[in-house]
């Protein structure tokens, strides 16, 4: 068991989470991660989805890193993210309609987000199954927080619920309090991100300071 | 030819991939360090639209839709494998053209180009033409035959490559600009183009 928690795979597992972080310090699979983070169930459902299906094609690939001829690697990895991709969404159309009908095409770009490309070409072709397993949680859990992060203030400020449920009470709308309704447009995603970039930054600076 | 200039400008302005749907942002973010790189980009991703969209198509309505192969067989749900699969043999075969007739372009766009096939805005176009598609012929955002799927192509393709341009504009002049040091290099960048998208956002109630 030692061996297979040993200290470089921890630290595959928890570098994505904070300081090696795929949306907010290597700046990979932006594209999704705005556009679904409007309410926090959508996105919590995202950032599920693309850790499995990152750990899945992760430990698939690894199998294959040594059978595949490096020209085709590309196509290859193409084509089992699809796979993999086209199983998750037939598996949320049939579980969770209304989900996937709100995360629309989004389901079908996870095969072009470059997460996935990114730590396949970055790990899984150069580590075993077990290693790129965890890297694949792990990342797949650090791109699913800052999207859950976001997702969370967007819904709280721009409609004042999470999950839909009422959180701002009837009595603040009664004494004039108003819902932010920029925070439900692309640009609250887009300025909410890079000030959780910003955050992240100052405190990578202290902790190098120290 | 009403619903092709209107499909043609709705998709450069109101639909525009960046600032209405962020597709293809990784690149986006990568490549608009300066402005020659960022042009050269865009027209390779508008020559890729324009190509991969009306092929993916011809593939949706002739062999993945309902009835189309097979009666009572309805294969969708192979979309996401062949779009991807066209997009790929094309974007290499792209490389090999360009590579053959015009080598001082091959090398100023360099590895950017293999980099094409995983842009989401290129598999975004094919997914939201899926959709439409569907839609009821009347709506403005309907694609009804091939011409309007090339229409879509054409103005998804620019409203891009725009998008790119001006950001990279912008990065060139901000060079010069006292930003506070941990908001430097990407923070900035992320909100400059959150007010990007605030301006373009007054193109949404255009009606044509």
């Amino acid at each position: 068991m030692s061996q297979l928690f040993s200290k470089e795979n921890k630290e595959a597992f928890f570098g994505p989470l904070g300081a090696n972080n795929p949306v907010a310090v290597q700046v990979l699979g932006i594209c999704s991660a705005l556009a679904v983070t409007a309410q926090v169930e959508p996105a919590i459902v995202m950032g599920l989805s693309v850790t499995v299906i990152v750990a899945m094609a992760n430990v698939i690939i690894s199998l294959l890193r040594k059978t595949v001829p490096n020209r085709i690697r590309i196509i290859v990895q193409l084509v089992v993210v699809a796979a993999l991709v086209t199983i998750v969404s037939q598996i949320l159309k049939a579980f969770a309609y209304d989900v996937s009908v709100q995360l629309s095409v989004y389901i079908g770009l996870i095969i072009t987000n470059c997460i996935l490309m990114g730590r396949l070409e970055a790990f899984a072709m150069q580590n075993g199954p077990w290693e790129s397993f965890l890297d694949g949680i792990g990342n797949g859990l650090g791109y699913a927080w800052v999207l859950v992060a976001v997702a969370f203030f967007r819904e709280l400020f721009g409609s004042g619920t999470l999950f839909g449920i009422q959180i701002v009470p009837q009595a603040l709308y009664d004494l004039g309090y108003i819902n932010c309704g920029i925070m439900l447009t692309p640009v609250a995603a887009l300025v909410l991100v890079g000030c959780i970039i910003w955050v992240m930054k100052i405190r990578e600076e202290k902790a190098a300071k120290k | 030819m009403e619903h092709f200039i209107s499909l043609l400008v709705r998709s450069i302005f109101v639909d525009n991939m960046i600032f209405a749907f962020f597709l293809g942002m990784c690149s986006y973010l990568a490549v608009s360090k300066n402005v020659k790189t960022a042009l050269g980009l865009g027209l390779a991703v508008i020559f890729v639209e324009v190509v991969t969209l009306p092929v993916n198509y011809l593939l949706q309505t002739k062999v993945l839709g309902p009835d189309c192969l097979v009666p009572g067989v309805d294969l969708s749900f192979l979309s996401f494998i062949l779009f991807i699969a066209v997009i790929a043999g094309i974007v290499q075969l792209v490389e090999m053209v360009v590579e053959r007739f015009s080598p001082s372009l091959y090398a100023s766009l360099g590895i950017f180009l293999p980099l094409i096939a995983v842009n989401c805005a290129i598999m975004g176009a094919s997914l939201f033409m899926q959709q439409r598609i569907t839609m009821d012929p009347s709506s403005t955002q309907a694609i009804a035959n091939i011409g309007d799927a090339f229409a879509y192509a054409i103005g998804s393709g620019i409203g891009w490559l725009i998008a790119i341009v001006c950001l990279a504009a912008i990065r060139e002049k901000m060079e010069y600009c006292d930003v506070p040091k941990p908001l430097r290099g990407l923070g900035i960048t992320f909100i400059t183009v959150g007010l990007m998208a605030m301006a373009f956002m007054c193109f949404s109630g255009l009606k044509l």
